[in-house]
């Protein structure tokens, strides 16, 4: 049995694995086919540093996630915070419309707001992309946030305005840092979404403001472009040292809590 | 209470305009001609696709399945490993879904490709190539291989909150490995099930890109209609519009079925993994 669930482990994983590998090990071949390799060379990899498409893409892609996330934080942080005063009614009401963009298939956001920017004789370009990256990134940063205002002690918050805080004051020195948490992991979560994705930009990018997934999506088109495989290289590895690196971290502090909670108990 | 009602006014503006209104929208180009007269041509225009609509549901309800059928199994042994083989396996999932799904699914292409490596490796047993790209084979297995990680994470969760309490208690009340499998941890597990499948379905159903990579133009599916419409050379945003509204309609159908499933739902609904 344990032999079995073994096997079976790395099948799926041969499986999730075995296409990334074909691509790595295709993007060091110096012929330009895809399944006959001739020989090592780096040349694609240099091609693509070269690339100035493919460089102002990865700028633009970079510079939409991180002003459509930053603005995402400071609209669904506020939002976060007045919805738990809103009456139960338009609390469901809504957090049920803010659902939406995480439900709706993502061609679906994408065609609706490129219609309602057609309908109001908006041009694509930056300004349409990072309105639409922001309202897929709003409800991650609300529903991020909100578990922690629930958890968090009202009373603090009224100690600090008892004890001569005035409100300003008690936001930024008690609310803020008991949310903070939901904030970053919502700004990375945002993130993440903006670079990941592909079809809501396809529909509300210009011309003149593509991303990177738009531009990998151009150069599948092409059928043969050995200089993809080279990118799927560097971002697999990126991705793998980022995982590792908060995975490293994330047993850290597993372990520092596990201490603590020990700790703890001894007082 | 610290919150202040006005600190959520921004946000309901901009929800109202770039989540409300988009859909609403949509409903008006879809029940309006080019002129902007009502008309339901471009909905019944879209029955004439029926054959594609069936098609998308059919290829997404098999991919489905399939991933749900490879992911228990896999989350259910990946709930019983120890800690840190966990985390290390959890990794290794979310890994190739952090990658854009542009190149996995490109990746595909050059497995598949009649010159492909498949047909290479066949071709030294002296077996003639076999047609595996543009199948609808190849967009069922774009599909699993793409969404399977959705599928795993949150049945892998839900596995891991079931208390081992409950299962030793079945066990010692005499139930065979079977009926404690089949009494108490797959019902216990079926709210994974549920977000397993929504996550995998929706986009699988949706899909446009692993169609058109793996599927050539034999296997076109509603999204790619869809965006044939919006930025192919058929440019008809109205049609466009009856689709989206037609996709949409059978999104939220598909979706109040498989609420008639969910007993216990708590409203972690924005739970989906972790």
């Amino acid at each position: 049995m344990k032999t079995a669930s073994r096997l079976y482990v790395w099948l799926v994983y041969i499986f999730l694995y075995a296409p990334i590998a074909v691509l790595i090990f295709f993007s060091f071949n110096q012929a330009k086919s895809r399944t006959v390799f001739t020989g090592f060379t780096f040349d694609w990899y240099r091609k693509l540093m070269t690339n100035d498409v493919i460089i102002s893409a990865t700028m633009n892609t970079l510079f939409v996630a991180i002003v459509a996330s930053s603005i995402a934080v400071l609209l669904g942080t506020s939002a976060a915070i007045g919805i738990m005063a809103l009456n139960r009614k338009l609390r469901a009401l809504v957090i049920n419309v803010s659902y939406l963009p995480m439900m709706n298939p993502d061609i679906i956001t994408g065609v609706s707001l490129m219609l309602l920017f057609l309908f109001l004789r908006m041009e694509l370009g930056f300004t349409t992309l990072i309105l639409a990256h922001v309202t897929f990134n709003v409800p991650i940063v609300i529903f991020n946030v909100m578990p922690k205002l629930r958890q968090m002690d009202k009373n603090v918050y009224n100690a600090a305005l008892d004890l001569g805080c005035n409100p300003t004051q008690a936001f930024f020195k008690v609310l803020l840092p008991e949310i903070m948490p939901g904030i970053t992991a919502g700004f990375l979560m945002s993130v993440t979404y903006s670079i990941d994705d592909f079809v809501v930009s396809y529909f509300t990018s210009g011309s003149t403001s593509q991303v990177l997934s738009v531009v990998i999506y151009s150069m599948t088109r092409l059928k043969v472009s050995p200089e993809i495989n080279a990118l799927s290289t560097i971002m697999f590895v990126v991705v793998l040292t980022i995982l590792l690196i908060v995975n490293v971290n994330g047993s850290k502090k597993e372990k520092l809590e596990v201490r603590k909670i020990g700790g703890g108990s001894t007082l | 209470m610290f919150g202040r009602k006005s600190a959520s006014y921004p946000y309901l503006v901009f929800m109202t305009i770039f989540i409300v209104v988009p859909l609403a929208v949509v409903a008006y180009f879809a029940f309006t001609d080019g002129a902007g007269n009502f008309t339901i041509d471009n909905v019944s225009k879209a029955a004439d696709y029926s054959s594609i609509i069936i098609r998308s549901l059919l290829l997404a309800f098999i991919a489905t399945v399939l991933c749900l059928l490879l992911g228990y199994p896999f989350a259910y042994i990946m709930s019983k490993k120890t800690s840190n083989a966990r985390r290390t396996m959890q990794m290794l999932i979310m890994l190739p879904m952090w990658m854009s799904f542009l190149l996995r699914t490109y990746a595909w292409m050059t497995i598949l490709e009649n010159n492909g490596l498949i047909n290479k490796f066949l071709g030294l047993f002296g077996i003639s190539p076999l047609q595996m790209i543009n199948t609808q084979g190849a967009v069922v297995l774009g599909m699993v291989y793409d969404y399977l990680p959705f599928m795993i994470l949150p049945l892998y969760s839900v596995l891991m909150k079931i208390d081992p309490s409950i299962i030793q208690a079945a066990q010692d009340l005499g139930g065979h490995p079977l009926q404690v499998f089949s009494k108490v941890i797959l019902p216990l597990s079926v709210p994974g099930i549920l977000s397993g499948i929504t996550m995998v379905f929706v986009p699988a159903v949706s899909t446009f890109i692993i169609s058109r990579m793996l599927g050539g133009g034999s296997s076109m599916l509603i999204g790619d209609l869809i965006e044939l419409q919006f930025l192919g050379n058929a440019y008809n945003p109205n049609l466009g519009a009856a689709l989206s509204f037609v996709l949409m309609v059978i999104i939220l159908f598909c979706m109040s079925i498989m609420n008639q499933f969910d007993t216990d739902s708590d409203g972690e609904k924005g739970e989906l993994w972790v």
